[in-house]
């Protein structure tokens, strides 16, 4: 009986994280159109209810409502797999996020090893699809986005190690705390920078978005998919845009920590400024899509190996000899 | 406690049945998939004795790169699905009295190191293994492996850097005829090299390119 009372604890709160994840992630894809909108000058989604709120809600109802349509070549089992597989991967990180001191689903050591984890395999939902759907225009999608998220994943995690040497502990609540100094945004700005663009191509946003470049390749791994499990995919994409967003702010910009420890600033809750954190960095992303035009693959390679690996190399280097010729290594 | 035993044998069953999947599968993409939810299984395991580190570490290194670049290299090769029976067929049977024999060898080998690795005498009282518990896996991972197998570890790293340099000069040709970008170039043009203005004779033309 314990026991069972223990799960449905678990359950309880699984869904009241999951829940307002799966909602931020319709309102954002809202502001994402309107932002993207308001740069070039149009007006964006906003007849479905106040200021187009619901329009997300509403795209949602026509997707469940339309046909699923599997290709008759295609590998069914890993056709359907793959959106599933997404959808569950860029939701399961959210477990480890903290959202302010011990408000974490699971307060776990290595929590920043396991969002790396389960981000890096996030390619695989992408390339079950391309494969499965077995067409051409999908596998030279899921190539492309395996190539790039594999090289894009190697600056990131130098970018994380640089982070990790000013804390002394891979544990996400403990990467905010050491922050209350100074954030970590102010000594290792150019390190922001490149986790900013390499999130964006870990993501898959414009401009890196060549696994769905519509010019070239239709909708890349996404051509063959149709109703629900496109929406999924979809959906996926969004929550693992949001997700980079929150390790972007819990690794630079102070997590849930707030701008300035005085009266009025302090006595807000530190979710409030986790949220409007993320919401600061997803304009941004949001912004780049509207802005600027796509990269060419070689020079997404190029970009990836030639200039963000070395930076972030020399700049751990940097790192660690100023930590240690100042006896700033932390301790414990 | 009976939560864990469960969890131990789902995971264990799980990683022992996709290791078989992954030899008998006759789609070479279906093998690497179970390869992939073998390498997941035995993580699982990693964290369930405690060892989150080297969990985690498995996880990144093997199924989000090594198994990513063995789908591609599987997905690019387009090996055929293999439509005749497995083991029983007659190009397959000359392969398979060299395969046992590897196999076994293989076998007696893990026995030998197993075998030895019990009855080290010291095995738990080399090092300072024990006066460790109180420290996080990652933090005493990495007092061990900095201290007294430094040497062991930097080794390993060499040899990973010269196979990854020994990998680029094989794979390496410089090819002629091939346009490539170069930014400086690009950058530092001026208009006068741009453009020319060219006084054309009439009747005859000019000749632009050379």
């Amino acid at each position: 009986m314990e026991y069972l009372n223990t799960i449905f604890q678990e359950v309880y709160k699984i869904l009241f994280l999951i829940v307002p994840v799966l909602v931020s992630v319709a309102m954002i894809v809202w502001l994402d159109r309107r932002v993207w909108a308001f740069v070039q000058k149009r007006q964006g989604p906003n007849v479905v209810g106040p200021f187009g709120l619901l329009q997300s809600l509403a795209d949602a109802l026509k997707y469940i409502f339309k046909e699923i349509i599997i290709p008759a070549s295609s590998n069914k089992v890993i056709f359907i797999l793959a959106p599933i597989i997404t959808m569950t991967l860029a939701l399961i990180a959210w477990a480890v996020i903290p959202f302010g001191e011990d408000q974490a689903l699971a307060n776990i050591n290595v929590g920043i090893l396991y969002i790396f984890a389960v981000s890096s395999l996030g390619v695989y939902g992408i390339i079950m699809g391309g494969w499965a759907s077995n067409s051409k225009y999908p596998f030279l999608g899921a190539i492309r986005s395996a190539a790039q998220m594999v090289s894009y994943e190697v600056s990131i995690g130098i970018i994380i190690i640089n982070v990790l040497l000013c804390v002394g502990s891979l544990n996400l609540s403990d990467i905010v705390v050491a922050q209350k100094e100074i954030w970590f945004v102010i000594p290792l700005f150019p390190m922001f920078v490149i986790f900013f663009i390499s999130a964006l191509a870990e993501t898959n946003r414009p401009p890196f978005d060549l696994p769905e470049a519509e010019a070239e390749l239709v909708a890349g791994y996404q051509t063959e998919y149709s109703g629900m499990m496109y929406a999924m995919f979809w959906l996926g994409e969004y929550a693992n845009i949001l997700l980079m967003c929150a390790l972007g702010s819990i690794l630079f910009l102070g997590g849930w920590l707030s701008p300035i420890d005085l009266y009025p600033f302090n006595i807000i809750p530190g979710i409030f400024w986790l949220i409007f954190k993320i919401l600061l960095l997803f304009i941004l992303f949001a912004l780049v899509k509207a802005i600027v035009p796509r990269y060419r693959y070689d020079q997404l390679m190029r970009l990836g190996w030639k200039i963000f690996l070395p930076l972030s190399l020399i700049y751990v280097v940097l790192t660690a000899s100023y930590l240690f010729y100042f006896n700033l290594l932390p301790t414990n | 406690m009976i939560a864990h035993a469960i969890f131990f044998y789902v995971f264990s069953l799980i990683a022992i049945i996709s290791a078989i999947m992954v030899t008998v599968s006759k789609n070479t993409v279906h093998s690497v998939f179970f390869l992939i939810l073998d390498f997941i299984s035995i993580s699982c395991l990693f964290i369930m004795i405690g060892a989150e580190f080297l969990g985690m570490i498995m996880l990144i290194v093997y199924v989000g790169a090594v198994a990513v670049l063995f789908l591609f290299v599987v997905m690019m090769l387009n090996v055929a699905q293999q439509k005749n029976q497995w083991l029983l067929s007659e190009d397959s049977s000359g392969h398979i009295p060299i395969g046992l024999i590897i196999s076994s060898l293989i076998f007696f080998e893990l026995i030998i190191v197993i075998g030895g690795w019990k009855y080290k005498p010291d095995l738990f009282n080399s090092n300072n293994l024990t006066n460790l518990s109180d420290l996080s896996n990652t933090h005493s991972l990495g007092q061990i492996l900095y201290t007294d197998y430094i040497h062991v570890f930097q080794i390993s790293g060499m040899i990973l850097l010269i196979a990854m340099i020994g990998a680029i000069v094989l794979t390496f040709r410089q090819r002629e005829g091939v346009k490539k970008q170069s930014y400086i170039k690009q950058i530092s043009r001026e208009r006068s090299e741009g453009v020319e203005v060219l006084e054309v004779p009439s009747n005859k033309g000019v000749k632009i390119d050379d």
